[in-house]
């Protein structure tokens, strides 16, 4: 029963993780249409970021906070500079696009730092913590926690402030947003700078579990790739609720079915991608979409 | 001004290279015979990606998938059971070719990019699939084949042999593709590329040709895949990574996506471009090939071959000629259709 426990929270710990992948990738993709392929590699090098500026001697917490503010500038700048040119492309275009912004920062992480996989500090305390007679590793709960935060203030700052509604009313009617005034390529590009922000912090959260190198979040992709499909790709609640279910999930079967383990559930995650997508495409929270003819 | 006629200048340029790929190991050197081997495999994996995203527009970014599967059927035939390799080719290309049935099927439910994002997951999860199932695949370590050996009686070395064996598949695979989209099949893909609707109207079966195309991508993969495993004489998890597939698509948009010849020309870049750039660091060619696929889809859509097919048209028009017809230029949007569901 202790250990039932103790699987779930760490299943919700990874599973936050994905959820907060998958929000990246569902804020990025209510705005402009597309899945952004290189989220992930984007998550990997903000983490490296952190890394390094821990190795300069920069204690871990504030590390963070600077990580934070370079990803969100990143996602902007990449935006402006990258994605501006093809915002209005065909989808094929865009998807290659993000692929080959895959391949330059997977290269360039590599560049600046090798191909060695490097351990990553955790930012919580290493002994356990005791609740309900019931031992849960600090790492799991701190995870949990941050990713909540997160989430919940992404969730504020789109509900309550005018910025908020502003990238919402741009990303769902851009022309009638531009008429009143609002500048809609400037929240396409916020909303990169955000979405790389929740990357940064998920890859913060992961690494010290899945260690430092270039090809680190190729896996954590797939994942969030499978909440938000779950959830509907649409939908952020969705993306965050199939998060926390995959993670509980794939954690439950990797440690009681024999047949999966560990190495197999890549292959769980492709198979949910898969039947989600055959079977109901919209998610568990997503609207069916019409297509006019 | 046209000198020759279109079909006769295409033969000509055909010519020309199979009589280079007929000398070339005789004036190069031996590593760049084997590396010109791996062109081979390329080729024909990149013509299956041109004739499935250029041609219909479905975009495939698990090419490495298909290539693992003809890959490993072969090795596995070779190394657990001693199969010779005119059994373990045509057998990884069926093999292949019937995934990419199933996966084409499956593809006709996922517009656009759900597409992209389920080959992509495919992709990532091939390696741990040949982990998983060890007492075939041979786990991490991979499996060990035989050099191939030249047949008794034919006066070249085992290298060469394998060169040229390769060679003539490619140029089967080109012959038969290039004799497959000619009529009504490629016209029916390009149709369902582009205006899908109105192909359906016509009484284009969108069902039918969409996996078809999938299925004949997945054998050219297939083959691909079997030649690599054969060259290298080894497979493991980590040849056919998603770094291979992402390569495969490089190779396409590089090349050019809407002629034949950009197969070639993308075969020849992602083998000897990272063999370049590896010299400065390890990095280095993935930040190229990044850098260069951006660049490419803003500037040149069409890739090398299409941007020196409209260098050259613009020149010839600069002589003064009578007026003929002008190809339209291809733009990024002619090669896909936006199969966005938003409305």
């Amino acid at each position: 029963m202790h250990d039932l426990a103790q699987q779930i929270v760490s299943g919700l710990a990874t599973g936050s993780i994905f959820a907060s992948m998958a929000l990246a990738l569902v804020l990025i993709y209510r705005s402009m249409g597309v899945i952004n392929f290189a989220q992930g590699e984007l998550a990997m090098f903000s983490t490296y970021v952190a890394w390094q500026l821990v190795q300069m001697g920069v204690p871990m917490w504030g590390a963070f906070f600077i990580t934070i503010v370079v990803a969100f500038a990143g996602g902007v700048l990449l935006e402006r500079v990258v994605i501006r040119p093809v915002e209005r492309a065909p989808q094929l275009t865009l998807v290659i696009v993000t692929l080959g912004l895959f391949t330059a920062i997977n290269g360039l992480a590599g560049w600046f730092w090798g191909y060695i996989v490097k351990p990553f500090p955790t930012p919580f305390p290493t002994t356990p913590l005791q609740i309900g007679g019931v031992a849960f590793s600090a790492q799991d709960v701190g995870v949990i926690v941050v990713s909540l935060i997160t989430l919940g203030l992404i969730s504020l700052f789109f509900q309550k402030t005018k910025l908020g509604l502003a990238m919402r009313a741009a990303a769902l009617y851009p022309d009638q947003s531009r008429v009143l005034g609002i500048r809609v390529g400037w929240m396409l590009a916020l909303g990169w700078g955000l979405a790389s922000v929740v990357g940064a912090i998920s890859g913060i959260m992961i690494a010290p579990v899945v260690f430092l190198d270039p090809n680190m979040m190729q896996s954590v992709i797939v994942y969030a790739f499978a909440a938000a499909v779950l959830g509907g790709i649409e939908s952020p609640i969705g993306a965050v609720v199939g998060g926390l279910i995959l993670g509980v999930v794939l954690n439950l079967l990797g440690t009681y079915v024999e047949a999966i383990g560990n190495e197999l559930r890549l292959a769980a995650a492709l198979a949910i991608i898969v039947a989600v997508l055959v079977i109901k495409p919209s998610g568990l929270f997503g609207r069916a979409t019409v297509q006019r003819v | 001004m046209t000198l020759v006629s279109p079909s006769s200048a295409r033969a000509i340029r055909v010519g020309i290279a199979i009589v280079v790929i007929a000398i070339l190991p005789a004036i190069v050197p031996t590593f760049v015979v084997f590396d010109f081997i791996y062109v081979a495999a390329y080729a024909i994996a990149i013509l299956g990606l041109i004739i499935l995203t250029g041609m219909n527009g479905q975009i495939s970014l698990g090419h490495g998938a298909f290539m693992a599967l003809g890959g490993y059927v072969a090795a596995v035939l070779a190394h657990n059971f001693g199969w010779p390799y005119w059994i373990g080719v045509p057998l990884a290309a069926v093999a292949s070719g019937a995934f990419g049935l199933v996966i084409g099927a499956i593809a006709l439910r996922l517009a656009g990019v759900y597409l992209a994002l389920a080959t992509f997951s495919l992709a990532v999860a091939t390696p741990s699939f040949l982990k998983h199932y060890k007492s075939i695949t041979g786990g991490f370590g991979g499996l060990s084949l035989d050099a191939v050996k030249a047949p008794a009686g034919v006066p070249l070395d085992g290298q060469q042999w394998l060169y040229y064996v390769t060679w003539a598949i490619a140029g089967a695979a080109f012959l038969a593709s290039a004799l497959l989209v000619r009529g009504k099949f490629g016209r029916a893909l390009r149709a369902l590329r582009d205006n899908p609707i109105a192909a359906i109207s016509f009484g284009v079966n969108p069902y039918y040709y969409k996996t078809l195309a999938f299925g004949w991508s997945a054998v050219l993969a297939g083959i691909a895949g079997a030649f690599l495993a054969m060259t290298t004489a080894y497979v493991s998890p980590d040849t056919f990574t998603f770094a291979l597939s992402i390569t495969l698509l490089i190779g396409a948009v590089l090349g050019g996506m809407l002629t034949f010849w950009g197969a070639l020309v993308g075969a020849i870049v992602i083998e000897f471009l990272p063999l370049v750039a590896q010299q400065v660091n390890a990095g280095a060619p993935s930040v190229v090939y990044g850098v260069t696929l951006i660049l490419m889809m803003l500037f040149v859509p069409d890739g090398i071959v299409g941007g020196v097919q409209r260098l050259t048209r613009r020149l010839v028009r600069r002589a003064p000629s009578t007026p003929e017809f002008e190809p339209p230029v291809p733009t990024a949007a002619s090669m896909a259709v936006d199969h966005s569901t938003r409305e």
